[in-house]
């Protein structure tokens, strides 16, 4: 393991870690619900009398965040290396496996952590592991 | 300020932290997932910093059955460890090493005009929607079909 210094960025990141807890402690203190991203969209898919604007809401607000932010400054870097089919799979991946495992990043990765849920400890554990998995397989053994 | 109201604003402050975080970069997120390779430890500070914040507003909100606009407190309460939740959280690591996007980012990236973050968010929506038929049929059908 070597430590890009270069493209390592502490400040920014606690900051930004900050604000998506703000978002976090927002949405528990007002709507009294766990804001996670994979669960309020995914409930759309399921859509019940009453359940939809404050999804829709959340959803939306999200989508702004870049508009807003696009009016005032430039947008930083996005920058995205897979190509379209490894994009599908990805998203097909990420849409059934976090209905399963009820949650992703936000949801158990910020949200269970923050609350110290022991499901949620276990799935970020897992969805860690998967991920470092996953990348080192297509990075380093795939790639080579 | 309304129920809905609230809800926009959350996610619209959880967006903005993703940009400032540079979490909305895949490529960013797949250099702290490459640990063999030259990594980028930002993401663990961004979990840090949204672990320390929101740690603060669970334990605020443990104590009350209503939230500040007098609706019920609504958090998850099951604690079981099960098949399903670790199966399902591999799957979704698995999918995000392959593209470095999850749903948050997904849709942040989708506001952006991102060609190819919206085709991740369709094939996410997708994916739900794979979920839900699954999910209908098992509850359709006999019960040892049921998971959980």
């Amino acid at each position: 393991m070597s430590i890009a210094w270069n493209a390592f960025t502490p400040a920014t990141a606690l900051i930004g870690g900050a604000i998506i807890g703000a978002a976090v402690a927002l949405f528990v203190v007002l709507n009294g619900r766990i804001a996670g991203v994979s669960g309020i969209l995914g409930g759309l898919a399921r859509p019940r009398a009453g359940d939809i604007s404050w999804r829709v809401a959340f959803v939306a607000g999200l989508v702004a965040a870049p508009l807003a932010w696009g009016l005032l400054a430039a947008l930083p870097e996005i920058r995205v290396d897979a190509g379209f089919p490894a994009l599908v799979a990805a998203g097909l991946l990420v849409g059934v496996g976090t209905r399963y495992g009820g949650g992703c990043t936000s949801g158990h990765g910020v949200c269970g952590v923050s609350r110290a849920s022991p499901r949620s400890i276990a799935a970020t554990v897992a969805f860690m592991a998967a991920g470092f998995a996953t990348v080192y397989i297509v990075r380093h053994l795939i790639a080579q | 300020m309304s129920y809905t109201a609230a809800s926009f604003a959350a996610g619209f402050v959880f967006g903005l932290g993703l940009l400032v975080a540079g979490m909305a970069n895949p490529a960013k997120v797949l250099a702290f997932l490459d640990l063999a390779g030259a990594w980028d430890p930002s993401l663990a500070l961004v979990m840090a910093g949204a672990v320390a914040v929101g740690a603060v507003a669970f334990a605020f909100i443990k104590k009350r059955s209503h939230t500040l606009l007098g609706t019920p407190v609504l958090l998850p309460s099951p604690r079981r460890i099960d098949r399903r939740l670790i199966l399902g959280s591999l799957v979704f690591g698995v999918g995000w090493g392959l593209a470095g996007i999850c749903p948050g980012p997904a849709l942040v990236m989708a506001g952006a005009g991102s060609a190819k973050g919206l085709a991740f968010l369709a094939a996410v929506i997708a994916g739900n929607g794979v979920f839900e038929f699954f999910e209908k049929r098992a509850a359709a059908g006999p019960a040892r079909m049921q998971s959980s």
